[in-house]
């Protein structure tokens, strides 16, 4: 709890009016995506490929503190990258090819430029994504999906989960408050027949709830499609303000492929 | 684990988004067979479910724990098109809420969790109810499996596409091992996981279980006694 009226999927929210909290959701979604593109096509083994990225980190960084998203919010959105941290730092280690002694470990080049990409791709687009789930909210996100031409039953699956999220979540909740009340660890293996038959009555009462909504639904006229209202085409420079991280970006890539 | 913006190559990339927008476009048809009208509802608070049960830690043994990926669980519970419509909503949402998996990369999420595990784990999960007794024990047996097999099928088919988009110059042979090796232990406790959720699910209600349906038999219908002379209301 504590959370404010958002729950599990509003968490990531941070309450704003920043110009990036004001873009229409579909730009930013489109913005994001292109910065996405635009970092991971960068080549790696480039010589300018450091400072491109330390541009585009730049950029991202600037648009985080224009939207007013704090480096501890930045931060918690980069801990999902942890397992490939791993990963990535294997790689200098079994990678084949020419080697570095590093600190007295024979540590392969390619590996190591490999690894460093890696995560230097996977932290910037971590970092432009948390932005973007920071000053947007989850309704937004689905219209923004919807205006992308997201399939429309695919757009309304979406938007049941997010709706029951926090319900299905509240009733996962209430069932650990009630275990653990009761002196329940789960700390070895024997808690699976504790904790299997609770995911199923989630499961049971999840699914008993989908049809009660679907029930209700049809009586109230659901034959299908969910009504939506007429949406008004965002002006050319909206799409500009939009667009500017991805271009700045783009141009980056750019020069950097012409120059370097 | 969600594979990142940046890991595999654009060409292998694109190639896997496209695969996984034709798995989901086939998908939304199919679960229409599975779930007739009521597919948003029901997928939607079944994406839900999903979702919630990835954030329950589950004990693991020797002091670890981990959580459910789903995929052949979702399949067997509620039929294998909505479990792919499923994952790749929850796949959607982590991928844009949490950062969770990169958004160029999430064709290859939606290819590697949900396609792959998907199609190997039910498959061998179909395949093997198909020869085991058609007992409670016989679906719990292949379910698990299934689910067993769709985790280090799913990290193979990732270390392919790793060496499809080579990034860097690494001995296939190494990382197919590692990965695998890390992946068999993960599929065992999801198995353990999978089949003491099915089973619990079985035990109250296997009329909802999708993959259980050959269990079900029609109830023995007493004989209605012979109507009384008397009643006539």
């Amino acid at each position: 709890m504590g959370a404010g009226h958002g729950g599990v999927l509003g968490a990531a929210y941070v309450v704003g009016s920043s110009p990036v909290h004001r873009l229409e959701p579909h730009l930013k979604l489109v913005a994001v995506l292109g910065f996405a593109l635009v970092v991971v096509a960068t080549p790696v083994a480039a010589p300018w490929a450091w400072g491109a990225y330390a541009a585009y980190l730049a950029l991202v960084l600037g648009v985080a503190a224009l939207a007013g998203v704090g480096h501890r919010r930045l931060a918690r959105g980069l801990v999902v990258e942890v397992p490939f941290v791993a990963f990535a730092l294997l790689l200098p280690v079994v990678s084949q090819g020419p080697r570095v002694d590093v600190a007295g470990l024979s540590l392969s080049v390619s590996g190591l430029t490999a690894a460093g990409g890696l995560l230097a791709k996977a932290t910037l687009s971590v970092l432009a994504a948390t932005v973007l789930a920071a000053t947007t909210e989850p309704r937004a996100l689905l219209r923004g999906l919807e205006r992308l031409r997201l399939p429309s039953p695919l757009v309304q699956i979406l938007m049941f989960m997010f709706r029951y999220a926090d319900v299905v979540g509240g009733e996962l909740r209430r069932m650990r408050v009630a275990r653990e009340s009761r002196g329940f660890r789960g700390r070895h293996l024997g808690a699976l027949k504790v904790l299997g038959p609770a995911a199923g009555s989630l499961f049971i009462r999840s699914y008993e709830r989908g049809e009660r909504v679907h029930l209700a639904m049809l009586s109230r006229g659901y034959g299908g499609r969910m009504p939506a209202g007429p949406a008004v085409a965002a002006p050319a420079q909206a799409w500009l303000a939009a667009l500017a991280l991805p271009l700045a970006a783009a141009a980056v890539l750019a020069s950097g492929l012409l120059l370097g | 684990m969600h594979v990142p913006d940046g890991f595999l190559d654009a060409p292998t990339s694109l190639a896997t988004g496209a695969a996984a927008a034709g798995a989901v476009a086939l998908a939304l048809r199919g679960a229409r067979r599975e779930l007739d009208e009521r597919t948003a509802p029901m997928a939607g608070l079944t994406a839900a479910f999903v979702f919630a049960v990835q954030m329950v830690n589950f004990p693991v043994g020797a002091g670890t724990s981990g959580h459910l990926m789903g995929g052949v669980l979702t399949a067997v519970l509620v039929g294998p098109w909505t479990a792919v419509l499923c994952m790749t909503v929850v796949l959607l949402v982590q991928a844009l809420l949490f950062a969770d998996g990169g958004l160029t990369a999430l064709g290859t999420n939606v290819t590697l969790l949900g396609v792959v595990a998907i199609v190997v784990g039910y498959g061998v999960f179909r395949l093997l109810s198909a020869v085991l007794p058609r007992t409670r024990g016989g679906v719990l047996t292949a379910a698990g499996v299934g689910a067993f097999l769709s985790v280090p099928v799913a990290a193979l088919v990732f270390v392919l596409l790793f060496a499809l988009g080579a990034i860097a110059d690494v001995p296939l042979g190494t990382v197919a091992a590692a990965m695998v090796g890390v992946h068999v232990l993960i599929g065992l406790g999801e198995a353990a996981i999978t089949v003491a959720v099915l089973g619990a699910v079985l035990a109250v209600r296997p009329d909802l279980v999708h993959g259980a349906a050959r269990l079900r038999r029609p109830a023995d219908l007493a004989g209605r006694p012979a109507p009384a002379e008397a009643v006539t209301r």
